[in-house]
């Protein structure tokens, strides 16, 4: 992975110095608040229900074992012993002083973190595909190309004062493993009939109070032309998106008001222009980067084979484990997700546990998912089980990868000030209800958003939970049939809303709607594509004593 | 006209005040243009000879719109003075340095040793830009595309 | 009544306006009335507190109770980790919050 030469560390530390300023001329009253809020949340720093809470980045989901270990630390040392992992493959810190954030930043730079643009109104960090460099469809590591595009966007001066957050996803393969879709700007990389690497491009896709799948503006951008049409894009958004309304301030709401084809138009025409500049770095910037991402020194003789006479093992080996490039290698998924627990937290213990595994186990490299979940990416086939078996210790070895129990959950009202309700009890009761049902149910991917902001990504779930407040009391809405591969479509509501035992009834109910109805093997989305929602609503919705064929109850 | 508290210049400011976009191409002798953050920094293009001032507003700090303008008119081949005006801040100097603006009009004026701090706040930079500054890209590999 | 409750500015603790000063205890609030923004004002401008509103609240025989379950929140902890409450061995915090 990649690893930072002396300019790097030089920015980053300036950086933390730059901040350690900043805060002092805050505590100092040279800057009022309003000054300041942009400047923190550039440096991850977040004002929350119940303190300042921190977001550190991940960049593209990877990191060393001695960058995890640290994780962990900091969770002890300035923490309350924890921390959470997001949907844009961040971590998160909820107790945080101020007055310490400087030196977090600061222990952070020792091991090349930052937590640089993780909020505002800025380039936000790059996710990518959490099997990069480890699966068998990719034609490339999308990776590099995410660090190239890292390092373009880190204090450009240009684009540090956007209408609204930016969020880039870069993947690599034409399965679409990281909802590239629902991205400001999504880029799959792709290779045209002459065999050369280029990307294509998705702008406006994004979820919150206006959920948009992004449109592909331009099939095939060269490889040595990727920084410049990235800047095009985000010139005529910083010049024409809206500044007017916080609500409709993002590049979605700029491309579907001019329409695909006009926006287009204005990002060729800069596009043109900025070609004239020589702003793009050379392909020796590309290389030198990707020099940082070959192969791990895999055992060519390694072993296919695995021991599946443990049924547990045989289990988690089935739903958490994805196949690899590299035959006698697996990538393996830890679940953050146990039954009844809260969906992407990890004690600092845990978390220096799978740091030490990811160092046994897996080249001194995991990364975190989009899911909330942690990926060793290469396991030797042989080492599998007895790393299950250290896993499944320590409460991380559940097998419920993509499985109802696999929820995906914002921290809600418990923990953020945005939230009109709290989303994690929710999660946790869905998880109990469910948790020996999951072999019947098969794949089902729920996510649950305590509000409209949509970072748990409800709209993208196959069932989807919205929290809303109504009338100062906390209500649920159901959604059903999103999805953020391929297929990326957007869930629809099905009704009314349900209180916080209403809404778990009403999975509940939803669940049994497609069991009654599926057809070979057909997964939940796949049901509920086919026969629509008139029949969940109808379950939903029928009055109590209503059940078709038998006498009302008197 | 706003009296700029920082100028990176040394020739002598313009004392002519500056008109707005609108006005600017029916007065044949205007030599001081008055960007607001919804005007198109493009209009100006065909005059770049002729202005010798742009001052750049920024009613709320928060409006990036001006940093566009700015790195526009200097890719144009503007030489002229490029102030940024109005709600100008201490944190986002290095950025408007890094644009193209040479001189600084805050509403609010600033603490000397502060500013002069936050323009020198990054030792190196990611990307080229108005400023001329070798990307460190550049310094990696001694040379662009 | 109305409760004003902001956050430290350093330590980022939740705090609530006692009268004279800020309180880390939902039950030391008072009623700022229409003194409410002035107080903010000057309470923020001298950075006593920091990001401080006013929201609606009663008096009950259980203490100061905010009218929403966010700031009910605020005022013990997140709900889904009791442990890392205000006060963690108080049993019926979770009950008072809903």
């Amino acid at each position: 992975m990649y690893k930072y030469d002396q300019y790097d560390q030089a920015m980053v530390d300036a950086r933390v110095a730059q901040f350690r300023d900043q805060v002092q001329r805050r505590v100092e009253g040279h800057i009022t608040e309003d000054q300041f809020k942009p400047i923190r949340l550039q440096n991850g720093l977040y004002l929350q229900l119940h303190a300042y809470m921190l977001r550190v980045a991940i960049p593209y989901g990877t990191l060393n074992s001695r960058q995890m270990r640290m994780l962990g630390d900091i969770a002890d040392k300035y923490d309350r012993g924890y921390g959470h992992f997001t949907t844009r493959q961040n971590i998160q810190y909820n107790w945080i002083k101020l007055a310490e954030a400087p030196d977090i930043l600061a222990d952070l730079a020792t091991v090349e973190m930052h937590a640089i643009q993780t909020s505002g109104n800025c380039i936000r960090n790059i996710s990518a595909d959490h099997y990069a460099g480890a699966a068998a469809d990719e034609i490339v590591d999308p990776r590099p190309y995410a660090e190239l595009l890292r390092q373009w966007s880190s204090f450009h001066p240009e684009f540090l004062a956007l209408p609204r957050k930016f969020k880039i996803c870069v993947i690599a393969s034409q399965t679409d493993r990281a909802a590239m879709k629902l991205h400001d700007i999504g880029i799959r990389l792709v290779k045209n009939d002459a065999g050369e690497i280029g990307a294509a491009f998705y702008v406006g896709g994004g979820m919150g109070r206006t959920p948009m799948i992004a449109p592909c503006i331009r099939e095939f951008v060269p490889i040595d032309q990727l920084v410049t049409y990235s800047e095009a894009c985000l010139r005529v958004y910083n010049r024409y998106g809206r500044r007017d309304n916080k609500f409709k301030a993002r590049i979605k709401i700029l491309v579907h008001e001019l329409g695909k084809e006009e926006y287009t138009r204005q990002v060729e025409e800069e596009f043109a222009h900025l070609q004239t500049l020589n702003i793009e770095p050379p392909l020796a910037e590309l290389e030198r980067i990707k020099a940082h991402f070959t192969d791990p020194p895999f055992d060519a003789g390694a072993s296919d084979e695995l021991d599946l006479s443990d049924p547990d093992f045989a289990l988690w080996v089935e739903r958490n484990c994805h196949a690899h490039k590299q035959p006698g290698y697996i990538s393996a998924t830890v679940s953050l997700k146990p039954v009844g627990g809260i969906p992407g937290d990890a004690s600092a213990d845990q978390i220096r546990l799978m740091a030490d595994l990811a160092r046994d186990y897996s080249f001194d490299e995991c990364r975190v998912t989009h899911a909330q979940n942690i990926v060793y990416p290469h396991v030797r086939k042989a080492d599998l089980y007895a790393l299950w078996q250290k896993l499944d210790e320590a409460n991380l070895g559940i097998a419920n990868l993509d499985r109802i129990g696999d929820i995906i959950a914002c921290p809600g009202l418990d923990y953020c000030s945005l939230a009109n309700a709290r989303s994690i009890p929710v999660a946790q009761k869905i998880s109990e209800n469910f948790a020996t049902r999951e072999e019947e149910i098969g794949e089902l991917k729920l996510k649950i958003s305590g509000c409209i902001n949509a970072c748990g990504h409800h709209h993208a779930g196959h069932i989807g939970i919205l929290g809303v407040d109504r009338k100062g009391v906390e209500n649920y809405q159901l959604l059903l049939g999103g999805c953020e591969g391929d297929d990326t479509s957007l869930g629809q509501i099905t009704g009314p809303g349900f209180d916080e035992d209403g809404i778990v009834g009403a999975v509940e109910k939803a669940t049994d709607v497609y069991l009654a109805n599926r057809q070979g093997g057909e997964r939940f989305l796949d049901t509920y594509r086919r026969i629509g929602m008139a029949p969940f609503k109808e379950a939903l919705y029928a009055p109590k004593n209503e059940i078709k064929g038998e006498p009302a109850n008197g | 006209m706003v009296e700029p508290q920082f100028r990176f210049r040394d020739d002598e400011p313009a004392a002519d005040p500056a008109v707005t976009v609108d006005n600017f191409g029916e007065q044949t002798n205007a030599a001081a243009v008055r960007l607001e953050p919804g005007d198109d920094a493009r209009d100006l293009l065909p005059y770049l000879d002729r202005i010798r001032l742009v001052e750049v507003n920024f009613p709320a700090f928060t409006d990036g719109r001006g940093y566009s303008a700015a790195r526009i008119l200097r890719e144009a081949g503007y030489t002229g003075e490029l102030r940024a005006v109005g709600d100008v801040l201490i944190d986002q100097l290095f950025a408007m340095r890094r644009c193209g603006f040479d001189s600084f009009a805050p509403d609010a004026a600033l603490d000397p040793t502060h500013a002069e701090a936050a323009f020198k706040v990054f030792p190196e930079v990611y990307q080229p830009a108005a400023d001329g500054r070798n990307p460190i890209w550049k310094l990696r590999h001694g040379g662009g595309n | 009544m109305k409760i004003l409750t902001g956050n430290d500015l350093k330590s980022g603790a939740v705090v609530w306006w006692d009268g004279s000063g800020w309180s880390l205890h939902v039950e030391d609030a008072v009623d700022a009335g229409d003194q409410a923004d002035t107080i903010l004002a000057v309470e923020q401008a001298a950075q006593r507190v920091n990001a401080a509103y006013a929201i609606d609240g009663e008096r009950t025989a259980d203490g100061v109770r905010p009218a929403h379950i966010k700031e009910r929140i605020r005022a013990v902890g997140p709900t889904v980790r009791m442990d890392l409450a205000l006060k963690p061995a108080d049993a019926d915090a979770g009950n008072w919050v809903i």
